[in-house]
């Protein structure tokens, strides 16, 4: 029984608090990174009071917002006006539990797990329509609207790209699609190479789909004051803000699994040195190269920010349906031709 | 111990009643968008008691299309429309006879194909996926690839046949409309919009001033 009890319940929880803490105290230094890089970039310091070099600024900021008023606005929906950041919050952060960070480094080991990626990731965007509908204000509304037909319109460019990774690979587990690009060639065995538009796209649409810049028509400062979460204050708004930055790193984490070889070396196959342990990582792999693959990812974020400024409407629905979907379909035909004729190889075996 | 055999059999009574209870919320909520909401919630029941007997990729399918895509589409048109509830019930009493004739009729018909066809089932019979050793995701593949697809290429067919008939039917030409063009725009040369001058200083050295077109 104590056994059972061990299995079913306290290892699985540790497991996921594993994965959670980690990924808010990621999710507050990333903020914090932002911040610096940003300021750089426009030649400024950025945040230096708090801690030293300003570390600690996100963590002050979380505070803030945790001890401030949660305002309710007059002839907004109670139930639903909660529920939207509860149910922004709760994909952002279950969708981790297929996200392998090594080889056996990963909480669920799932078969259909790039399924029930794109099951977890498409729910997010209610929490966005909730809160922009039940915050009775008109900006808040349009926001939800906006967001809704973007979110829609760059899942699918999102999913044809996946199936080009699928094609390839020839599985549905994310730990089996990281094992097929490794090889004897180095980082020319990972699937950038064979995909690259669709890497290119399959980045761009989760720029999208997070409503980050150069694609936030969501929040658009400048149009509809910050669009779905105008109304929202304290806690709810820092739930907001968490499930935003969370989807930042998942989608870092996402391009470095699925077309950057995850956590393989970028020169496996061509070193091989009798080292201690500790250093084997660098030419075996390990999962260090897959946070400094996603921290390099991540960075892009932050550098589309700071330099490109926001599309207009109709260019994000005429970028998303007349320009990336039609190039993942076409690469759909070449990967399958890819796989037919074995212009690739997949594992390292083949 | 017996809570933990029987979790999956209690899983799927949760499941089952918050989908009925949702499916009713459907049909009785005042609301459009609440309706909309438990619909919502009644498709993400259906897909944990399809999860439940391990048909994880229609499970999961379920959820991508509808609940991910259909459904948000729905809400966005459900909150765009300006509803009149009080209208809407006004015939309730009227079509009430005709709403229960269609109902038992379904529920007759419903219970006949189930029926009949829980009959037939062996209790036991073999998973044809778990019998190759495939999960259930890859032997759906193959069979919808190999044996079954002259169907399933048709089924593509007609959806796509449903897809060009309603942009064809709700495209419609608006002579008010005034469109950028896109192309036209990316063409645009900044050399020829913009012309750099270089002004000399009001009271500065009058050698340097010079005009000159940006380069």
């Amino acid at each position: 029984m104590a056994d059972l009890f061990l299995h079913q319940l306290v290892l699985p929880v540790a497991y996921i608090l594993a994965i959670v803490v980690p990924l808010i105290v990621a999710v507050a230094m990333f903020v914090y990174w932002e911040r610096k890089v940003i300021g750089w970039m426009h030649v400024r310091l950025g945040p230096t009071k708090i801690g030293p070099w300003g570390t600690l600024q996100a963590f002050a900021d979380v505070f803030k917002l945790l001890f401030k008023e949660v305002i309710l606005p007059a002839k907004a929906n109670r139930f639903l006006y909660y529920l939207g950041p509860l149910i922004a919050v709760v994909p952002a952060l279950a969708v981790w539990a297929v996200v392998p960070f090594d080889s056996r480094m990963v909480v669920s080991n799932a078969n259909a797990g790039v399924l029930y990626l794109l099951a977890v990731n498409s729910i997010g965007v209610y929490g966005i329509i909730i809160a922009g509908w039940a915050s009775n204000s008109r900006y808040a509304l349009l926001g939800a609207m906006r967001s809704a037909a973007q979110v829609i319109s760059y899942e699918l460019a999102t999913g044809f790209c996946l199936i080009c990774v699928l094609i390839l690979a020839g599985s549905l587990n994310i730990t089996e699609i990281v094992n097929a690009q490794a090889g004897s060639k180095g980082f020319f065995e990972w699937f950038w190479l064979p995909l690259l538009p669709v890497f290119v796209i399959f980045f761009i649409a989760g720029v999208a789909e997070t409503n980050r810049l150069p694609f936030d028509m969501a929040e658009g400062e400048s149009e509809i004051v910050a669009g779905f979460h105008v109304e929202y204050s304290g806690s709810p708004f820092a739930l907001f803000f968490l499930a935003e930055y969370a989807n930042m790193i998942l989608i870092s984490f996402l391009s470095a699994i699925f077309f950057l070889g995850g956590w393989l070396s970028p020169v496996q196959g061509w070193v091989h040195l009798d080292a201690p342990g500790w250093i084997n990582w660098l030419w075996t792999g390990g999962f260090v190269w897959i946070l400094i693959k996603a921290f390099l990812m991540s960075f892009l974020f932050l550098w589309f920010r700071a330099t490109f400024p926001r599309y207009r409407y109709d260019q994000i629905m005429r970028l998303g349906w007349k320009i990336f979907i039609p190039i993942a379909i076409a690469w759909l035909f070449v990967s399958g031709c890819m796989r037919y004729f074995d212009w690739v190889s997949v594992g390292v075996g083949a | 111990m017996t809570v933990v055999q029987n979790l999956p059999l209690i899983c799927f009574y949760a499941f089952a009643a918050v989908m009925l209870l949702s499916a009713l919320a459907v049909i009785t909520l005042k609301n459009t968008v609440h309706a909309v909401l438990a619909l919502v919630l009644t498709f993400f029941s259906a897909a944990c008691m399809w999860l439940l007997a391990e048909a994880e990729f229609l499970a999961l399918a379920l959820i991508v299309v509808y609940v991910g895509a259909v459904m948000v589409l729905f809400l966005f048109v459900v909150m765009m429309l300006d509803i009149d509830v009080e209208k809407l019930r006004e015939g309730f009493v009227k079509f009430l006879p005709v709403g229960l004739i269609v109902a038992v009729v379904m529920l007759v018909e419903m219970l006949g194909v189930i029926g009949v066809h829980a009959m037939q089932l062996r209790t036991g019979s073999v998973d044809p996926a778990a019998a190759v050793g495939m999960s259930n995701t890859e032997w759906l593949g193959f069979a919808l690839y190999t044996r079954y697809l002259l169907p399933f290429e048709i089924a593509a067919l007609i959806l796509t046949v449903g897809v060009i008939a309603a942009v064809a039917l709700t495209l419609r030409e608006r002579r008010d409309a005034r469109y950028e063009n896109a192309s036209r725009q990316v063409k645009a040369d900044p050399r020829k919009r913009l012309r750099m001058v270089k002004m000399p200083p009001a009271h500065g050295d009058e050698s340097t001033a010079q005009e000159e077109p940006h380069a």
